[in-house]
């Protein structure tokens, strides 16, 4: 084993001990390069399934049954249900990502690396979310382009488009943290994708107008806080909606600043983290 | 000046199991130290509180004049952590893994990557950088944990164990580098089952049992307490039943070899005179080199038979 005499001296050698502030960006900066680097290594897992899954929805049921089915709100069945169709694949790949990258951290122990650093709380869940963040968008835009294959997809509000498409895919990505950070096995990272998430998600209006319901189940579906981010997704596109847009934005903002601060603080606490 | 000080800690777990029983533990900046104890004893959970894994019950933790619950950031700037398992990312690559874990604590990429090449060239993994990690051999992983764990260059270097399961040639190579960097003026706490690698690297130790510290001095003067030298003689022959000799307690180690106790101030001579009244000659001798271990397993044990108010500590698994 060589060795070599250290170069610097203790600390930050030669480029001085960074700013607490500057330190943090570093450290964000790291953890999404790690993130990003990890679902592009793995992209026949991560960008290819959901591509080859979302051509199947459009192929069955826009092609095949949407052509029986006929309008809906005025609107081509292939054109209503693609706007529903990409943000089922932004909710559920970016709510994957960090479930699964999270829980693989901790299962494998090299969350340690990050606990033991100096690293602030908010920027593990920061960097962890924007890796979400983006597999969501790069999932999304892959279902796009394949929905394009399809369907025109004229853009009504690229603002409300593009601010919806990342606040849900936020808002999914803090999810997945949460629940990565109460997982205690592989199995407990499975429960709430497909008994909660995929449910709501179906429910929430990607293939169907709830004004299409009976009276009843409108309001029940109106419990269902996918379907104000899927409505106003499809407002952003298509200009129509069964919500009014405010209300979906409101809902969005208030489970973002819940769910985040409610991460941060299992955080701080150490849960499912430190003993 | 002191790099860690820590009083009155207490660890308890869920279950109400007590890990530590108010341990006060003071370690000199550019000590080397040992921290030894059997299995369940509470190192893991000293060091585990000490680099944040662990939460504490009370008590108080500085690092180089830093109170681990006001400024956990200094903390944990100036303490590397080598743990006793392996916690990396076995889907990543050697370099990937030293690389991020500078940027963790702030390094940026340019200067974590010529960081990374300085240190994995000492450790001697420079030529593997690009191999995933989990296709290393156990000795690579373990200098592997070193290497990422001098990335930010730590004023407080942590090792748990950290030639477990390692082979002799590597280990002593280990050795020589954890001494450089000490010479370099790193402060190193270490904790290993090997006490001949804690009487031979370090200067200062502490010995840990069932959550309290049962001693905590130097190596010299702890050695210094045994009564007797042990000494192993390579002999010419063995007669049977073996000699019973006055003031010198003899066992047989093999064929040829017998290990002689001496007691402290009496001549070499004195032993060979009694070995050659009963016709053995001695060919050549060295010295025992265990002697930590005879010592450890007195206080160990002396520990065991005192009485104790609370236990909790998973004693049955100790190994003396």
């Amino acid at each position: 084993m060589s060795r070599s005499p250290r170069s610097q001296a203790h600390g930050y050698g030669s480029q001085g001990t960074p700013s607490r502030t500057r330190a943090a960006l570093v450290s964000l900066q790291t953890i999404v390069y790690k993130e990003t680097h990890r679902y592009l290594r793995i992209w026949i897992q991560t960008l290819v399934p959901p591509a080859i899954t979302m051509t199947l929805y459009f192929v069955i049921f826009g092609a095949l049954i949407g052509e029986r089915v006929g309008e809906m709100d005025g609107y081509r069945y292939m054109e209503y249900i693609a706007p529903g169709i990409i943000m089922l694949a932004v909710i559920t790949n970016s709510y994957n990502n960090v479930v699964s990258s999270f829980f693989g951290a901790k299962f494998q122990r090299h969350i340690e690396e990050m606990l033991v650093s100096p690293t602030p709380n908010i920027v593990i869940l920061l960097g962890y979310v924007a890796g979400g963040v983006g597999r969501g968008l790069f999932t999304g835009a892959i279902v796009t382009a394949v929905a394009l294959m399809f369907t025109s997809l004229p853009v009504h509000n690229w603002a409300i488009t593009l601010s919806v498409v990342v606040l849900t895919a936020v808002l999914f990505s803090i999810g997945g943290f949460i629940n990565a950070i109460y997982a205690r096995k592989f199995d407990d990272i499975a429960i709430i994708p497909t008994f909660v998430l995929t449910p709501l998600t179906y429910l929430g209006g990607v293939f169907y107008s709830i004004s299409l319901l009976p009276e009843f189940w409108q309001g029940v579906s109106l419990a269902n806080p996918i379907l104000y981010m899927v409505n106003a997704f499809r407002y952003g596109i298509l200009g129509s909606a069964d919500v009014h847009i405010a209300v979906s934005y409101g809902m969005m903002l208030a489970f973002i600043v819940a769910f985040g601060g409610f991460a941060l603080y299992l955080l701080n606490r150490g849960t499912g983290l430190r003993s | 000046m002191t790099a860690l000080a820590v009083s009155d800690l207490t660890k308890t777990y869920a279950g109400g199991q007590i890990a530590l029983h108010g341990v006060n533990l003071t370690v000199d900046a550019g000590a080397f130290f040992g921290l030894l104890g059997p299995n369940g004893a509470g190192k893991s959970t000293l060091i585990g509180i000490v680099s944040t894994l662990v939460k504490k019950s009370g008590g108080a933790v500085r690092v180089f004049g830093h109170d681990l619950d006001r400024d956990p950031w200094a903390v944990k700037s100036s303490i590397g952590l080598v743990p006793q398992e392996f916690n990396f990312n076995t889907f990543e690559t050697v370099e990937q893994i030293v690389v991020n874990q500078a940027g963790y604590y702030g390094i940026p990429r340019g200067l974590a990557r010529q960081r990374a090449e300085h240190y994995l060239h000492s450790l001697g993994l420079w030529e593997r950088r690009d191999t995933v990690s989990r296709t290393l051999s156990g000795g690579m992983k373990r200098r592997l944990m070193i290497a990422r764990a001098l990335m930010h260059e730590p004023r407080l270097l942590i090792l748990d164990e950290p030639t477990a399961g390692v082979d002799i040639e590597l280990r002593r190579s280990m050795w020589d580098f954890l001494r450089h960097i000490n010479d370099q003026g790193t402060t190193i706490i270490l904790t290993t089952h090997y006490l001949e690698e804690a009487e031979s690297l370090c200067k200062d130790i502490a010995i840990i049992d069932d959550g309290r510290i049962i001693e905590n001095t130097d190596v010299k003067s702890l050695l210094q307490r045994l009564s007797t030298h042990a000494f192993l003689l390579d002999v010419d022959r063995i007669p049977q039943p073996l000699p019973q000799l006055n003031d010198f307690a003899l066992r047989q180690v093999d064929d040829c070899v017998l290990e002689a106790e001496v007691p402290r101030g009496r001549a070499l001579t004195d032993l060979f005179a009694a070995l050659s009244e009963h016709g053995i000659t001695v060919t050549s001798m060295r010295n025992k080199s265990n002697r930590l271990e005879e010592l450890f397993l007195r206080l160990v044990e002396s520990n065991d038979s005192a009485p104790v108010a609370t236990g909790g500590t998973d004693r049955q698994e100790v190994t003396p």
